[in-house]
């Protein structure tokens, strides 16, 4: 039950902030195992970025066909249902005091017009990833959308932006959403990878030691081939063209370094473009309270946690995206090896290698996709870095060249890039390019979501 | 003809109802958020930003970038990836900020 401060009931042993993968897989084996456990999330249903599906009322007999491994999911829910978990759907933790027991603050409701405070001894920090946006001119048109969006809009929402349209960025998630976009009926005339691939085969034997992942690879594969799809790897999608909408792209081969090469260009028709280089964790529920992070192989932040999955900070765990993006299966692996640790139970060894196997998978995969310092070469000084504030490239480069700003906070005081509602979620990765810093830091970000000010107001 | 999403899934939805868009019916099954329904009829902006008055809709689809803001019954700066679009809801393009009382 959502608790109001007046009717304080005992703090339950583990609260689990996420409901995806890691989460679910995390509450259930902790609740299995005697804990008692609450499992918050801000979505209306369990499943979270990976296993995301459409509401009851669509009517969806086959929801199985936009996913892989359907019945995992399937297995984890029945196992929900059966549990003594407390679910707390639409419930968004903004922020979480540490104490003798932590206190979650969550608005409730979509429109997240409710509040409640949840007490626990522990906490598990499932809170997922999103993506990794690198700008480019025309980025912000209508019609432009993440590679992930269009994923999380089909899966939840059965719907498309347009009806041909091009995949471009970087990294695994190109190839789930291209094949899904196809399967669901959209032409996809490209995919534009800008990595080359060859990074996967330097690491054959952890590619190997990952079956499920090849399979899951290649029946990607064959829908891309079944549709026709074009993978043009080493290029990127360096315009978007139109004036309210976008009506098709300009794509230019890529050198070693992501520079865009001169002559290369071609433009390819479309109605949409879906767009990401990989994923960040989301982890700023931790870091503002000074947790210690890592950066990962493709220049992400990601939340440190030893082999227990404990993170620097005592009584808080963190599982799945968290620690470093890696997929659902490892998500599933770590949310069963965390609850295990928290509830002193042990940890089997076919677990703690399933885990294992799949990280060193993350880690090769991150390598392959991370971003090359040349990208900003296909930027134009118009081109909107923040679209929130709409700070243009030029703004940002005069704040690092002429006013002497060498890393993202400054840039940020000086532009307001970065400052607008998503917190820099979506330009973060870029403004830190551009001020040209070498250091790596977490976004600050005070509270994990825009919070109604009155309960602002009770929370403290 | 090609496949629908809802094809692909087998979908057989619950009776559908209309949302308002700026005075204009749109339709919308049950579940389905106010982007979703938006984009099922083609359209893809529904604010325009505050500094050059450009078009914007849904980025994300996850709530994570704020570009998909509307008015929603009456209120500003509803993030429509995430409402569902029930039956009478309108929604109104939202011209500029109109930033309600929300701390960041
Ligand atoms: C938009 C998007 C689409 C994706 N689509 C695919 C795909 O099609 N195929 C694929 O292989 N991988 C996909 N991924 C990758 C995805 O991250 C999976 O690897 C997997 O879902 C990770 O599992 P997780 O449990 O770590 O996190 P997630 O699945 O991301 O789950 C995190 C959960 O935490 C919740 N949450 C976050 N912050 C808070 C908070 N402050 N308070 C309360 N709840 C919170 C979220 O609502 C979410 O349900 C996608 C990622 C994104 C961002
Ligand atoms: S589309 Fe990004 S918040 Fe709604």
């Amino acid at each position: 039950m959502p608790t109001s401060p007046s009717e304080r009931p005992a703090p339950y042993d583990l609260a689990v902030i996420g409901a995806g993968p890691a989460g679910l897989a995390a509450a259930v084996t902790a609740a299995e195992l005697g804990l008692r456990c609450v499992l918050l999330d801000a979505g209306p249903r369990p499943g979270g970025q990976y296993y995301r599906h459409p509401a009851p009322g669509l009517g969806a007999a086959h929801p199985e066909r936009l996913h892989h491994g359907w019945s995992a999911f399937t297995g984890l829910t029945g196992r929900l249902a059966a549990s003594t978990v407390t679910h707390l759907t639409e419930h968004h933790v903004w922020t979480a005091e540490q104490g003798d027991t932590w206190r979650l603050h969550a608005t409730v409701g979509a429109g997240s017009t409710g509040s409640a405070v949840v007490e626990a001894k522990a906490v598990l920090l499932a809170t997922g990833a999103y993506e990794r946006q690198l700008p480019f001119p025309g980025w912000t048109l209508p019609g432009v959308v993440t590679a992930g969006g269009a994923q999380a809009m089909l899966k939840a929402g059965l719907v498309l932006p347009g009806r041909r349209i091009v995949v471009a960025g970087s990294g695994p998630l190109l190839l789930a959403a291209a094949s899904s976009l196809v399967s669901a009926g959209a032409g996809v005339p490209a995919v534009v990878e800008a990595g080359n691939y060859l990074g996967y085969a330097r690491g054959l034997g952890t590619l190997a030691a990952n079956p499920a992942k090849l399979v899951e690879g290649a029946g990607h594969g064959a829908r891309l081939l079944r549709g026709k799809v074009r993978l043009r790897r080493s290029s990127a999608v360096v315009e978007a063209h139109g004036t309210d909408r976008v009506t098709g792209v300009t794509v230019a081969r890529l050198d070693a370094e992501w520079r865009p090469v001169p002559g290369t260009e071609r433009r390819i028709d479309c109605d949409a473009l879906a767009v990401g280089h990989g994923l960040l964790p989301q982890i700023e529920l931790a870091t503002e309270l000074g947790a210690e992070t890592v950066l990962t192989a493709d220049r992400t932040v990601a939340l440190k946690v030893d082999d227990g999955l404990r993170t620097s900070l005592p009584g808080l765990w963190a599982a799945g995206e968290t620690c470093g993006v890696g997929g659902a299966d490892l998500a599933i692996a770590e949310g069963e090896l965390a609850a295990r640790v928290i509830a002193g139970a042990p940890v089997p060894t076919a677990l703690r290698r399933r885990r294992d196997r799949r990280r060193a998978f993350a880690g090769l995969m991150a390598a392959a996709h991370r971003p090359g310092p040349g990208w900003t070469d296909w930027l134009r000084p118009d081109t909107d870095v923040c679209r929130c504030e709409e700070v243009s490239v030029a703004a940002v480069r005069e704040a690092v060249e002429e006013l002497g700003a060498t890393d993202s906070r400054t840039v940020k005081l000086l532009t307001r890039a970065g400052m607008g509602w998503c917190q820099g979620r979506m330009c973060g990765p870029a403004v830190a390019c551009l001020s040209g810093s070498s250091e790596l830091r977490p976004d600050s970000r005070p509270l994990s979501c825009p919070v109604p000010l009155a309960q602002l107001a009770d929370g403290s | 003809m090609r496949r629908t999403p809802a094809e692909l899934v087998g979908a057989r939805p619950e009776p559908g109802h209309t949302i308002d868009f700026d005075g204009r019916p749109i339709p919308a099954l049950p579940g389905q958020t106010i982007a979703a329904a938006l984009w099922a009829e083609g359209i893809l902006a529904w604010r325009t930003t505050r500094v050059n008055g450009r078009p914007r809709g849904a980025f994300c689809g996850i709530g994570a970038c704020y570009d998909c803001l509307a008015t929603v019954n009456g209120q500003a700066s509803q993030r429509t990836c995430l409402l569902p679009a029930e039956p009478g809801t309108t929604v109104t393009t939202q011209e500029g900020h109109g930033r309600a009382d929300l701390a960041v």
